[in-house]
């Protein structure tokens, strides 16, 4: 057991949760997941045209352990909106396909009817990957 | 280390109120089908809960995986 208050990895969690509008823990990164469950859920990110944050945990066994401790969750992966727990890919791929993923995520565009015509091409893509690890 | 589904299944019914649950999986991956009134009114995520609650630190450990869907309609059989 770590002391939580003072754990530097639940603090850059925490951090990078609330700077973080749209984040997504998961196994792996958005290019090369490294888990069916964290690639269907950045599929569905990325069908929206969703740009999101995404925290590889695998690199740290501790980021998971404190990730699930302050989400009360117990798998991964766990996408975070405005700060809050959505859900991991189950809870993800239904509300996907019931459009209202698209609502939380406040897009009006409803799932299967995205004119590619009219986008804009050059939106700047936000989905950097954090390295949670480095801010030890 | 293999875990049966029946286990997972009969566990979540004594867990959950009025739960009636369908479980299959492979002895490390799940997927569990759980339809119980105790989750009229709560949002996924919290029926999620309810169910995860019933295995606490076994998921992700002995349970390597449980992909989950809930409702909280009850269905007549018959």
């Amino acid at each position: 057991m770590t002391d939580e208050s003072t754990s530097p990895i639940r603090e850059a969690i925490q951090s990078a949760i609330s700077e973080n509008p749209v984040i997504l823990f998961m196994k792996g990164t958005p290019d090369a997941p490294a888990c069916g469950f964290s690639a269907r859920t950045v599929a569905a990110l990325e069908s929206l045209d969703q740009p999101f944050a995404a925290v590889d945990i695998l690199p740290d066994p501790r980021i998971r352990q404190e990730l699930s401790a302050i989400s009360g969750w117990p798998t991964i992966p766990q996408l975070f909106v405005d700060g809050e727990l959505v859900g991991g890919c189950d809870i993800v791929m239904e509300m996907y396909e019931s459009g209202e993923l698209q609502q939380v995520l406040g897009l009006e565009t409803p799932a299967g009817s995205i004119v590619g015509a009219d986008a804009p091409a050059d939106e700047p893509f936000q989905g950097a990957p954090l390295s949670i690890e480095n801010r030890l | 280390m293999s875990v049966d589904p029946t286990e997972l299944k009969q566990r979540i019914e004594a867990g959950i109120p009025g739960a009636r649950a369908e479980v299959i999986g492979d002895g490390q991956h799940f997927q569990a089908v759980v339809r119980a009134p105790a989750f009229a009114g709560l949002s996924r995520i919290a029926q999620h809960r309810l169910v995860y609650d019933v295995f606490g630190s076994e998921v992700g450990d002995r349970i390597h995986a449980l992909s989950i869907k809930t409702t909280a309609r009850e269905q007549p059989d018959d």
